[in-house]
């Protein structure tokens, strides 16, 4: 399966002759975790193990609330109180699935930013760039469902305002939005067709992650000099990778364990810290809430939904030119989902020929500026929009696309890159001793 | 290693600014030392008792609490009452029957009755409902010292009242420092020995407050117990696994890496 050349899996026993003739199913497990991975990998590349647990945990949990919970108006509200009081384990599940979202995107992003950072995302690892962008985007759907089927004040005001999103695209919005919510307004009929989604698109992910997988096992891992794994000859790959198994199963699953230590005591000591407390009042349409704010790791692309507002004056501009078709409104959501595929689009925006930030003197800096801006949208997307933070979550928004759109083309011509290792091995040989120790 | 710690330290502040979603309001609510804040934070079952029953002689004149079970109260960890005792307290309550539809004394098995006549919001999960602590700069470093601070809030609500009161379309507004907008529809429901607690506790205000607040948030949480000693459990075990495959990773890594030549 990998194009760098390793050992292939032989069938031995009759039995195992007998089934590769058949079903080559031991042969692809052996491939898949024996994959050559670069010797040279760090502690960032940890995180897509912590995903992959993360979606695991999400699904069984997930499986065992579906068999508890109601979606009715009327009775999902207490059939979660049901799980939290009557079901046996019924808080914790609860409470690791609540929790599990939150875990699953703060590894999402830091391994988004991992491949931002060493050039993950280029030539020839656009593929499995773009899958993780789809799964990216398949999450965000999946939890904005999943936050709904609680039925608190929070998940009836979210499921309003955000669908309401698509109510402003001009002419066809409506039509969509009344498609989306079964009915003039978020009620029973949105509950059901959420839930429902909410259980399917899980699966829709994980076939996605098994695409996202198969393609970077096509054409090796990145690592973290951005220098490609040899593949002259057997030898020659070996000297720049360890099989993936034990060396980096061991390592992911340390790295693992330790994560899962801090989130436990977050699921132990203080379950609704990430959480809103409007959430455990039930749902009201006749109040809205004084605030209505989605989940943290909704609110960087939340800041810039509501960053472009009717008085700057390049979206009086696009308003003018388009005639009044894109207004204030249709801009900020067109932001939002443009600020998603601009980083979807940057292995065509990336004009560098060196991968690794390592190697990018002046790249660096603006990447690091990049998470500090994506901080700063999701602190300011949180406060109310009013006052400064209008011009803050503003700011923070035009560079989040300055980066993209103007910065990674740029950077690529003006910047001069230091020397880059010639190979994997010389950068691993550089870091621990030549000889090893037996 | 340093410039891990920062961005490390940049993204937890990130993932807190989460809990500072409530916009923060004026009122200033004091932190209290509840006995089961914490991770070894436990209820105390006397004044989850002292609480139920200010709860049944006072709140639940206007408040429901249609999500709780009346036979929670019995478990251990929570108000801790025999089960005679708690037959008996639900004898006290009538429910309609789901099958016949008509009136009957309430078993443990039912829930406490909602009460919306006047009103007046469900107090099942009032505690967990409710935040006191915010900020400071949405930042949620408030919340992850004080707690989110539902408790605090219900305690600094109950004894808030200032005495004065205005008149606004025909309803009765009582002013409350804790309340968001200063005056409150439910006029000061507590006052100094309003109930005669069974075990001899003076009931101040202050007193019948702090352990109304308790019995709200074991209302709201009554597995609380049952999830720290999860959350001990799985710090244990998958601290015990850390360490394991931290050695392990380091042996099996040791042939490969030998010594470390720069940091």
């Amino acid at each position: 399966m990998a194009g760098i050349p390793h050992d292939h899996y032989e069938p031995k026993s009759g039995f195992e002759q007998w089934l590769h003739r058949r079903l080559p199913v031991v042969s692809l497990m052996y491939d898949t975790l024996m994959i050559p991975t670069p010797k040279n990998l760090n502690w960032w590349w940890i995180w897509g193990i912590v995903l992959a647990f993360c979606l695991a945990l999400q699904i069984a949990t997930g499986i065992v609330l579906a068999m508890h919970y109601t979606p009715h108006v009327d009775k999902a509200f207490a059939s979660v109180e049901h799980i939290m009081r009557d079901v046996n384990g019924g808080h914790m599940l609860r409470y690791l699935h609540a929790n599990g979202a939150s875990l699953f995107f703060f590894a999402v992003y830091i391994h988004i930013f991992r491949g931002l950072f060493y050039g993950s995302y280029k030539a020839p690892r656009e593929v499995t760039w773009i899958v993780g962008m789809i799964i990216y985007l398949l999450m965000m759907g999946t939890a904005f469902m999943g936050y709904v089927l609680p039925w608190g004040q929070m998940s009836f005001w979210g499921a309003t305002v955000i669908t309401g999103l698509f109510g402003a695209i001009p002419g066809i919005g409506e039509p969509i939005q009344t498609w989306l919510l079964g009915g003039p307004a978020v009620d029973n009929a949105t509950l059901n067709r959420f839930f429902s989604l909410h259980y399917l698109l899980p699966f829709v992910i994980a076939a996605l992650v098994a695409v996202h997988i198969w393609a970077f096992h096509t054409t090796g891992n990145n690592n973290p000099t951005g220098v490609e794994v040899r593949r002259g000859s057997k030898a020659e790959a070996e000297k720049d990778t360890l099989p993936f198994w034990p060396y980096f199963v061991i390592k992911d699953l340390f790295a693992l364990a330790l994560v899962l230590t801090v989130f436990f005591a977050i699921v132990g000591f203080m379950p609704n810290y990430l959480g809103h407390p409007d959430n455990y009042i039930e749902a009201n349409p006749l109040a809205t809430p004084a605030h209505i704010v989605p989940e943290w790791y909704f609110l960087p692309f939340y800041a810039i939904l509501r960053a472009f507002t009717a008085d700057v004056w390049l979206v009086q501009l696009v308003n003018f030119i388009t005639f009044g078709i894109v207004d204030a409104k249709f801009f900020g959501v067109l932001a939002m989902f443009g600020a998603i595929a601009v980083m979807a689009l940057a292995p065509w925006l990336d004009t560098s020929s060196v991968r690794s930030g390592k190697y990018r003197p002046m790249f660096r800096w603006w990447y690091y500026l990049l998470i500090v801006d994506f901080v700063v949208l999701m602190w300011v997307g949180a406060q109310p929009a009013e006052g400064i933070y209008t011009w803050i979550s503003l700011i923070a928004a035009a560079y989040w696309f300055a980066y993209f759109l103007v910065l990674l083309p740029l950077l690529g011509i003006i910047e001069k890159p230091k020397a880059v290792p010639a190979t994997i091995e010389e950068d691993f040989k550089a870091h621990y001793g030549a000889h090893p120790a037996e | 290693m340093l410039k891990k710690f920062a961005i490390t330290a940049a993204s937890v502040l990130a993932l807190s600014t989460g809990a500072a979603f409530a916009a923060e309001s004026g009122a200033h609510i004091e932190d209290f030392a509840f006995s089961f804040e914490g991770p070894f934070g436990t209820y105390d079952e006397h004044q989850l008792q002292r609480g139920l029953q200010v709860f049944t002689e006072v709140c639940s004149a206007c408040h429901g609490m249609k999500q709780v079970r009346i036979g929670e109260l019995s478990e251990e960890g929570g108000p801790n009452l025999p089960e005679d005792q708690v037959r008996a307290y639900a004898s006290n309550l009538s429910v309609i029957d789901r099958e016949t539809g008509e009136e009957r004394p309430a078993t443990p098995a039912d829930k406490f009755p909602a009460n919306t006549g006047a009103g007046a919001p469900d107090l099942s999960v009032i505690a967990k409902a409710r935040a006191a602590f915010h900020g400071p700069y949405g930042l949620g470093i408030n919340q992850f010292f004080k707690g989110i601070g539902g408790p605090e809030y219900i305690h600094a609500l109950l004894t808030g009242y200032t005495g004065e009161e205005k008149e606004e379309a025909g309803t009765t507004f009582y002013e409350n420092h804790a309340f968001p907008t200063g005056w409150i529809a439910m006029p000061a429901p507590l006052s100094d020995d309003l109930v005669t607690y069974q075990d001899g506790t003076p009931a101040t205000v202050e007193q019948m407050s702090e352990d109304v607040s308790a019995f709200l948030m074991w209302a709201a949480e009554p597995k609380m117990m049952a999830r720290k000693q999860a959350g001990f459990v799985g710090v244990l075990f998958l601290g015990l696994l850390t360490v394991l495959l931290y050695l392990t990773n380091k042996r099996l890594w040791a042939g490969v890496k030998g010594r470390k030549t720069t940091a």
